[in-house]
């Protein structure tokens, strides 16, 4: 049984993450075809470095992700608060529904009704949209993910900071947003990484000049893979798990900050 | 300018008619105290009497349904706890874990100057002989260290009356009994008002001035230890503060010197107290005395010992008397003590047995 169990474990793992793995392999692949293995070389992360046009992605994917996942955290926070500490209000219920739908929302979705919603507002379509339509995306999550560490925060520390002189401004400056502190840089970097990883709303919401990195994987992708885009995708994937891995070591880490 | 003093209600803390409900559940219900400047008062109860409620209530975090709280004759019954000249030791102690045992203490001491702060922390740190902990993080502390520190810093503000919860109930049980010889020492030595929440009785009597019972949201006896062991106002407080047996009956009349007679079901006996009608004799096990034969004394009720646990200091007898009740006797150790199965008879001193009304 015991050599079943590992046999499936292997595999499920096989199943989920050899993809991947194919995919970082063959971006150190020095022949053009994508298929066939041509011998080590690191020649496509030099033709990626010189992609101009790629690079102007990653840039716009970098500055969305950052303004986004900034506002998100923001939000999200305060939504988290008012669900915890806000009482008994009447439609609290509701709120908590309305904050976690996005999470299970299909993004086509989310993705058409924004578009909707700006072309009603009259936006332009641009690196704005694509922000707020990130912060919109990232703010369920890090409510989510705060309002955790909210509800497992002993209350009769900030009561006894209360107890202390402390006014409420003060009891939140130095009990309350330091001991949350772990979990608003995790809540951070997730909603970093959905936004450098979407592809379906930012397809909705961008325009012209607001080209994010997904956006332009998946257009060279119909043109024809090349080995290129395996190494962008390579580096892709390693900034995602580096930022999930600090994520959840920031989350796992309990009481002191 | 010659000020006429407000004539508030008398001594440093009042409460009145104070009442606090949670949706339909009645927490507190029209309680009266007042305390008075350097005394030491427990509440005693059983876990959801309302104890921990009421001290919420006076520390600011529970606004009450109804009543009034008055520290030194001003009004603060709204005030919210950060106003308020009340401290409040938490049961957890609530600890800052991100902040050093310095830090802590001096936590409440802001709008001070750094120089006045740390000399007050130092100060702090003696008092609970916690010298050279300053550096130290909440967590590298053992249990009874974090309770000095959670104690330091409720006094850091000097504040009129401190409030503890539970203060030993996290301590082992050595290490209780001696804290509670320095909790004692330290109230003594300031001269602060201590109210202590705690469900041992044991723990109130070493410790209080006064001790207050509550059952049910209501104040139902406040006095001295003595005169609420002695001296019950029902079964509860009796059974509450120690062993105790309740012997109902019906009061016949009164003697001049003030005892009651009463028909029981072991025939007459006597009590004192104020009760009529319906009665209960409340009896202390160590008021019994317990003989071979009838030795003269009144009442002499046979009975039959059923079973003895040896105490060290004392023996606990189980004694099964005519009417088929088991009274508890605790009698000296010593060699002549009856065993199990021995015909024995029991007296009392009728003016050590205090009777109550029935109906509580």
């Amino acid at each position: 049984m015991r050599a079943l169990d590992r046999i499936a474990l292997i595999l499920g793992l096989g199943f989920l993450y050899a993809p991947i793995l194919i995919l970082v392999i063959y971006s150190f692949n020095a022949s053009a075809l994508v298929t066939v293995w041509g011998g080590f070389s690191t020649r496509w992360y030099g033709v990626l470095v010189a992609d101009v046009p790629l690079r102007e992605a990653a840039g716009v994917s970098l500055i969305v992700a950052l303004a986004s996942s900034a506002l998100a955290t923001m939000f999200g926070t305060l939504a988290a608060l008012a669900l915890d500490r806000g009482g008994r209000f009447a439609g609290r219920r509701l709120f908590t529904g309305l904050i976690y739908a996005p999470l299970v929302m299909p993004e086509v979705i989310t993705g058409l009704s924004l578009l909707l919603l700006f072309v009603g507002f009259g936006l332009d379509r641009g690196l704005l949209t694509l922000v707020v339509a990130h912060a919109t995306l990232g703010l369920g999550f890090v409510a989510v993910i705060v309002g955790a560490r909210l509800r497992g925060l002993d209350r009769s520390l900030e009561e006894a900071a209360a107890d202390l002189g402390a006014n409420p401004a003060r009891v939140f400056a130095t009990v309350t947003l330091p001991l949350i502190a772990p979990s608003l840089a995790a809540a951070f970097l997730l909603a970093f990484t959905l936004s450098l990883d979407d592809l379906v709303i930012a397809s909705f919401v961008s325009g012209p000049g607001a080209t994010t990195l997904p956006m332009r994987l998946y257009s060279q992708v119909r043109l024809g893979v090349n080995p290129e885009i395996n190494a962008a995708s390579t580096l892709l994937v390693g900034t995602v798990t580096a930022i999930v891995l600090t994520a959840s070591w920031l989350t796992g880490r309990r009481g002191v900050a | 300018m010659a000020s006429t003093p407000v004539p508030g209600p008398a001594g440093l803390l009042t409460c009145a008619g104070l009442g606090k409900r949670f949706g339909t559940h009645v927490a507190v219900a029209d309680l009266d105290l007042t305390l008075q400047p350097g005394e030491f008062v427990c509440l005693l109860g059983p876990s959801g009497c309302g104890k921990s409620t009421l001290l919420r209530l006076i520390a600011g975090f529970e606004t009450p349904s109804a009543g009034t709280i008055h520290l030194g004759g001003a009004d603060i019954t709204m005030d919210p706890p950060h106003r308020r000249p009340v401290n409040m030791m938490f049961q957890s102690y609530a600890l800052f874990p991100h902040m050093s045992v310095a830090a802590n203490i001096a936590y409440g001491l802001s709008g001070l100057g750094r120089a006045v702060r740390q000399a007050r922390v130092d100060e702090l740190l003696r008092l609970v002989r916690l010298d050279g902990f300053g550096p130290r993080r909440p967590d590298t502390l053992s249990g009874g260290q974090r309770q000095r520190v959670a104690l330091a810093r409720a006094l850091a503000r000097s504040p009129q009356v401190l409030l503890l919860d539970e203060p030993l109930g996290a301590l082992d049980r050595a290490l209780r009994e001696e804290t509670q010889g320095e909790l004692r020492a330290l109230q003594r030595r300031l001269g602060t008002s201590f109210i202590v929440v705690t469900h041992d009785p044991a723990e109130a009597l070493a410790l209080a001035d006064r001790i207050g019972v509550m059952e049910a949201g209501r104040l139902v006896q406040i006095g001295d230890g003595a005169s609420l062991y002695e001296r019950p106002a029902s079964r509860f407080v009796a059974g509450l503060l120690g062993d105790v047996n309740l012997i109902p009956g019906r009061v016949l009349g009164r003697e001049p010197g003030g005892l009651a007679g009463l028909d029981t079901a072991l025939g007459p006996l006597r009590a004192l107290g104020a009760a009529d009608g319906e009665g209960v004799i409340a009896l202390r096990p160590e008021r019994i005395a317990l003989a071979r034969a009838p030795s003269g004394d009144e009442p002499a009720l046979p009975g039959q010992v059923v079973e003895t646990t040896y105490l060290g200091d004392r023996i606990r007898l189980h004694v099964r008397m005519a009417d088929g009740s088991v009274w508890r006797v605790s009698a000296p150790a010593d060699a002549e003590s009856p065993g199990v199965g021995e015909s024995v008879h029991l007296s009392y001193p009728p003016e050590r047995a205090w009777l109550m009304p029935a109906a509580t």
